[in-house]
């Protein structure tokens, strides 16, 4: 089987969020990054697929120079080679717009399945899975935990709402959006660092793709959220304030 | 004349709670903008709810009828949903932003050379749309430009269902055509996961702990909280995903809901799909390291500070105050 999986290099989950002085992203300077979560996820599966039906593992990632570190790290878990789209005005383009970069992309590859993470960590879009879908013209799933190859193509467990999960059948090629959680994430050996480095990553252009960037959807501006409640914050040492919450649930909220 | 258009979404032959939303949502942008709101109920047998419908401040109700839309199918939803936007040329479609709508609503809007804004939480004038970025941490205003229509999913929770303006409204049925051809996954029955031992849906204390906690190892800081206040524990997603604790401690979108008198969040950022199960809760108290984690948002009592220094300091606090 031949599986594509498109992961994103996003700020590592720590990273301090400061808007910028356009006000329209946060400040990168002195940002780690780090692969998108789900998308780890839908790496882990794609890797376990090819260790019981062998195949191949293809990663393709869209984004500036940077992007390459996660690439290398997905190379490093065991993926066999990688396609980078070097593209520098991802933030210009809506989520139709960075589908169809990776559209382009996947196109002349013809894989048996395409899996991509379910949202990604930054933006949060949730799309970009279902969109591929329906510009490749393959039939999709989305929120999956589970891929089981079949006989007529793959059996998946996609999960449902309040802890609610249902199996679909779908025939391939296909394209499903990974949700996190449903296998473990394996480490990178030093081994497997160590054949990264040899192994291809082949870089496209986004002009070469030639994917249109105007987009009908627009980001404006960001701020920081408002708050709704009136939260009281203690503070002092950890006993000051341990000691303070105490008397708060006791005597003004009278719960304990 | 423009329109909006609202995408109602049936489960367990009811309307769900999130559609009731997402009307509500729809009826205020119709106010702002003056413009009139159209709901449509997509299935196989639409006549009760389409009845319940139109007892609603609406210009009318659209049965989208076909015995292929009895389960649901992103094929089947993306086809029936397309032809009638193509007949109905609205300038706005709602939707709300349930897992079903995320699996085809990105496909229908794509197909019309569109892109939904998704998980929306607020309409601004203009309208911008305003939405959460980096897991909640910032809020994005967004504008759509160019020929419609206007794809947008509202984020459960943002809109009130009893905002709903009563009214009466004309029903219309709408037969698309779908071919059984053209729906190329098969999906089976929803089950539940794993046998559920733990109630936290009914628990009074709760202790719930996220990411902060680092590793399974530091998980003890957490259970001596919860036993020292007679708490359940509970988790965010990810301490679940990584096998740290089983999912059905799980609190959120995707695990339980929760209402005690007391939720104590030890190390959780509070991303929306956290925060939904713990609306119901009658006090928040948070500790979490980061002074603009969205958790402070919400929450009654809020610690900034290291939970590895703070969860033991209040461990003994209680412990103290209760003998
Ligand atoms: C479709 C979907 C469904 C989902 N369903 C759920 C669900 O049901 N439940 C759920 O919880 N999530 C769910 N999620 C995931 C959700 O979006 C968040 O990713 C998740 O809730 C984050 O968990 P967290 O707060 O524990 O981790 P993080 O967001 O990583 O936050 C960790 C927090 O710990 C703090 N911290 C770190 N170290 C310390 C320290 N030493 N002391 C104090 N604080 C510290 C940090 O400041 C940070 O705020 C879902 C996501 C999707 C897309």
């Amino acid at each position: 089987m031949k599986i594509i999986v498109a992961i994103k290099q996003v700020p590592e989950r720590e990273a301090p969020v400061r808007i910028d002085a356009g006000g329209k992203w946060i400040e990168e300077a002195n940002i780690q990054w780090a692969m998108n979560e789900s998308d780890a996820y839908a790496l882990e599966e794609a890797l376990q697929l090819k260790e019981k039906h062998s195949g191949e593992v293809v990663v393709l990632s869209a984004g500036p120079e940077r992007a390459g570190t996660t690439i290398r790290e997905a190379l490093a878990k065991g993926a066999d080679r990688a396609i980078h789209i070097a593209c520098d005005d991802l933030g210009d383009r809506d989520a139709l717009g960075v589908a169809r970069l990776l559209a382009a992309a996947i196109k002349p590859e013809n894989p048996d399945l395409l899996l991509t993470g379910l949202q990604s960590d930054d933006l949060g879009y949730g799309q970009t899975g279902v969109i591929l879908a329906e510009l490749l013209g393959l039939p999709h799933a989305s929120l999956i935990l589970h891929v089981e190859k079949t006989d007529a193509g793959l059996t998946v467990k996609r999960e449902l709402e309040e802890g609610w999960f249902q199996n679909i059948e779908l025939p391939i090629p296909a394209v499903l959006s990974m949700q996190s959680g449903g296998s473990k994430l394996r480490y990178a050996t030093l081994m497997g660092i160590k054949r990264a480095r040899t192994k291809e990553v082949r870089t496209l252009s986004a002009a070469e793709l030639a994917a249109p960037v105007a987009s009908s959807v627009r980001l404006e501006r960001i701020a920081l959220p408002q708050k709704q409640k009136s939260t009281q914050i203690l503070s002092g040492t950890a006993k000051e304030t341990a000691a303070a919450l105490v008397e708060k649930l006791k005597f003004e909220a009278r719960i304990l | 004349m423009s329109s909006i258009l609202v995408v109602i979404e049936q489960r367990e032959a009811r309307i769900s709670r999130i559609s009731w939303e997402a009307l509500a949502a729809a009826q205020s942008l119709g106010a702002q903008l003056s413009l009139p709101v159209a709901a449509a109920i997509p299935g196989a047998q639409t006549e009760s709810l389409a009845a319940e419908l139109a007892g609603k401040a609406l210009a009318k109700v659209v049965r989208v009828e076909h015995p292929l839309l009895s389960a649901y199918t992103p094929d089947g939803f993306t086809s029936a949903l397309e032809q009638l936007v193509r007949a109905e040329q609205p300038g706005y479609v709602l939707f709300p932003h349930s897992y079903q709508v995320r699996d085809y609503a990105p496909a229908l809007a794509a197909r019309l050379g569109q892109v939904l804004i998704g998980d929306v939480t607020g309409i601004g004038d203009g309208p911008t749309f305003s939405r959460q970025l980096m897991q909640g941490r910032l809020n994005g205003a967004y504008r759509h430009s160019g020929a419609g229509p206007c794809f947008i999913s509202v984020q459960s929770g943002a809109f009130h269902a009893d905002a709903v303006q009563a009214g009466s409204a004309q029903i219309a049925l709408f037969t698309p055509t779908i071919e059984a051809a053209q729906i190329r996954t098969r999906p089976g029955e929803p089950f539940r996961g794993s046998a559920q031992t733990v109630d936290l849906g009914s628990a009074q204390f709760i202790v719930s702990v996220g990411r902060g906690i680092k590793g399974a190892e530091n998980l003890p800081v957490v259970e001596e909280l919860a036993a020292a206040l007679g708490a359940e524990l509970a988790a965010s997603r990810p301490i679940c995903d990584n096998g740290w604790l089983p999912m059905e401690r799980q609190v959120g979108s995707s695990g339980q809901t929760v209402s005690p008198k007391l939720y104590v969040a030890v190390g959780i950022s509070g991303a929306i799909q956290h925060l939904v199960g713990i609306k119901g809760s009658q006090c928040v108290v948070a500790i979490n390291k980061d002074p603009d984690a969205p958790i402070f948002e919400v929450a009654d009592y809020g610690i900034v500070g290291d939970l590895f220094e703070v969860v033991p300091a209040i461990t003994e606090a209680v412990k103290a105050a209760k003998q």
